[in-house]
């Protein structure tokens, strides 16, 4: 088996709900946004681990968790064997350069009072990776990785002066600049034009072909996913419902959840098939999350009791495919 | 008969910089029950084509030229009092981008809908409104009793129904839908879509869908214009356009759009971004960024014209 380069165990982040000054006197029991509720999965050399749901499924705070922005409830995170899940912030420091994120929305990520030019220098200067004509250099093969070429044309420029793919790239580069072995891309291309989706997605393909970089993809676009997906992992409400190669997952889909969110992507195709079927209601509220099964409440094939009592676990039904579904268990 | 013609519309934005030439030119044809989807990127004008079809641009918007004719009736002629009382949402309505953020957080959507139902159709007792508000919600399948809740005790989905609730409060024969599904997940995206369909056929309204997804209009339109820079560059039936895609454009959208179903390809981008609409380029808009570009690409602006049946498509190439 190749190589993981994270691996995740029973993972769990439970965000505190403030509650307002007269609930607080008349509720004493303290609740919890269950965000990530036990999930495990690995991220293999030179992969794009996809991390599909709606959103309110906690895969943004499981991308965060997993390079430590936020710090789990409970669980353990392996980068490289060890246990990064309790380390301190000086450890996590260290790792910085290992490890990197690339977030949504490129016009909120980028400050706007930086050049290019600091914008990427700042990840090498925080290092202290390098200094001086050296750093220069790595500004300028980091721009040219990221074909923003030529770079003297964009060096000076302010975020407000590049287009939304370019900044997206340019968001992209810090990441890259301090050579990762690890990404973490939250939805990278969501709040970007079609035309220029492609671009990016591209880079990180390109990225993973030829530096063997990984990469954690969260999105909610399954048809995005599968075209750059080595393997993908759908979540609902704080929990991974199916996970496995992306071609398995897509076109032999286990779970009713995966089934319902395939089945409610529209094709551009006009042969296609079109939409017919689609699940009722929304993701309910991860404070409390429904018992047992937590999709019991829209699943299209309840079977009865089991679904609302037990809650299923991540079984493997063939290889290296796994579902949470009563429907698969003995 | 074409329920609603538009020709050779321009609409601009004045600026400090001059005029942001947002919509030039554009012309097509709807027919009753027809459904007709605008696709393209941000700022390529399609929006400001719904808006103008109701004249509610904003302050600095202005039609120049051209006309929209409902049912024979020039809309950019007709005086303001007139249009409000025939047109504006009588006839045609608009389901806001957005629509999330679109309602009122400080009134219970109740009040909102007979507002929209009094404004339109006066002498209307408010009892008569509130039982159309009432069967509204249950059309767009949503508990009636929920009516009286604000906005934010609504989700997502549940404040889209409720503003096509609102746009068919006065039983529009033309329903806009800007962007209706965008900010909605996907499984609440296709609820959306679906009951716009059934919508659609139930109560024979005819449609105009403006998103930047082309597989929504797929899903849900019968004819697809294609807009780049403020033009309309191709225009068909959904089936035409997506397999002929003649002009390189469309070409470049459709292959951004990849299908889940297809096999496992790399995505194709456009390279560049859209033209500056103060001062765009001339000839074809699309020039800078066409790979086909020939030097009458520079200096003719290319006409729509029509290939074959009911398939037009504005590039010198054809």
């Amino acid at each position: 088996m190749p190589e993981s380069i994270i691996e995740v165990f029973d993972l769990k982040k439970w965000f505190p709900v403030r509650l307002g000054f007269f609930s607080s006197l008349v509720s004493r029991k303290q609740l919890y946004v269950k965000a990530v509720d036990g999930i495990s999965f690995d991220i293999r050399k030179k992969e794009i681990f996809g991390l599909a749901g709606e959103s309110g499924s906690g895969k943004t705070t499981t991308g965060r968790l997993v390079i430590r922005l936020e710090k789990p409830t409970s669980g353990k995170i392996f980068f490289h064997g060890k246990d990064i899940a309790k380390a301190s912030e000086e450890e996590i420091k260290k790792l910085r350069n290992k490890m990197q994120i690339v977030f949504q929305d490129p016009y909120e990520s980028l400050n706007p009072r930086m050049t290019v030019f600091d914008i990427l220098a700042e990840p090498l200067r925080v290092q202290k990776l390098a200094s001086g004509a050296e750093l220069e250099e790595k500004v300028y093969k980091a721009l040219e990785s990221i074909q923003l070429v030529p770079p003297e044309e964009f060096i000076w420029r302010f975020p407000h002066e590049l287009s939304g793919g370019q900044r997206q790239r340019v968001a992209t580069g810090r990441a890259l600049i301090v050579n990762p072995e690890f990404i973490v891309a939250d939805e990278p291309v969501s709040m970007l034009d079609v035309s220029i989706r492609a671009e990016i997605l591209n880079l990180m393909f390109d990225l993973k072909e030829t530096y063997g970089v990984s990469f954690l993809y969260i999105t909610h676009d399954l048809a995005l996913a599968r075209h750059i997906c080595d393997r993908i992992a759908v979540m609902y409400l704080g929990k991974i419902m199916e996970k496995g190669d992306v071609e398995k997952v897509i076109f032999e889909p286990l779970h009713p959840y995966t089934k319902a969110l395939i089945d409610a992507v529209p094709d551009p195709n006009p042969e296609a098939r079109r939409i017919e079927t689609v699940i009722k209601g929304e993701i309910p509220s991860p404070i409390n999350p429904p018992s047992g099964c937590r999709f019991h409440t829209r699943c299209p094939q309840f079977i009865g009791n089991i679904c609302k009592e037990r809650e299923p676990l991540l079984v493997e039904i063939e290889k290296e495919h796994y579902v949470a579904c009563h429907l698969y268990s003995k | 008969m074409s329920l609603l013609a538009v020709r050779n519309l321009s609409t601009f934005y004045k600026t400090m910089r001059g005029f942001v030439r947002a919509v030039e030119n554009v012309s097509f044809e709807l027919r009753e029950k027809e459904a007709l989807g605008f696709a393209g990127e941000s700022g390529c004008g399609k929006t400001t084509i719904a808006l103008s079809l109701l004249r509610i641009l904003p302050n600095n918007g202005v039609i120049v030229n051209g006309q929209i004719l409902f049912r024979d009736m020039d809309i950019v002629k007709m005086n303001e009092d007139e249009l409000r009382k025939k047109i504006r949402w009588k006839k045609i309505s608009l389901v806001f981008q957005g629509a999330m953020n679109a309602l009122n957080p400080v009134y219970r959507i109740e009040d909102q809908i007979i507002e929209a139902i009094k404004t339109h159709e006066l002498g209307i007792s408010k009892t008569e409104a509130k039982k159309r508000a009432r069967q509204l919600f249950e059309l767009v399948g949503i508990e009636p009793s929920r009516i009286t809740h604000y906005p934010h005790e609504f989700s997502g989905g549940m404040r889209q129904r409720a503003m096509l609730a609102m746009a068919l409060a006065t039983n529009p024969e033309l329903l806009i839908a800007d962007e209706p599904s965008t900010a909605l997940d996907v499984i609440v995206q296709a609820q959306v879509l679906k009951l716009i369909k059934e919508l659609k056929e139930k109560l024979n309204l005819s449609l105009i869908l403006i998103t930047h997804d082309l597989s929504i209009i797929t899903e849900t339109c019968d004819k697809v214009a294609i807009m780049y820079a403020g033009k309309i560059v191709e225009l068909g039936s959904v089936g035409d356009v997506y397999k002929e895609k003649l002009h390189p454009y469309a070409r470049g959208l459709v292959s951004a759009f990849p299908s889940i179903n297809a096999p496992r390809t790399r995505m194709n981008s456009i390279p560049g971004s859209p033209p500056d609409l103060l001062s765009p380029p001339s000839g074809c808009r699309f020039n800078p960024r066409c790979e086909f570009a020939m030097d009458i690409c520079r200096k003719k602006e290319p006409q729509l014209i029509e290939v074959k049946k009911g398939h037009l498509v504005a590039c010198h190439l054809f």
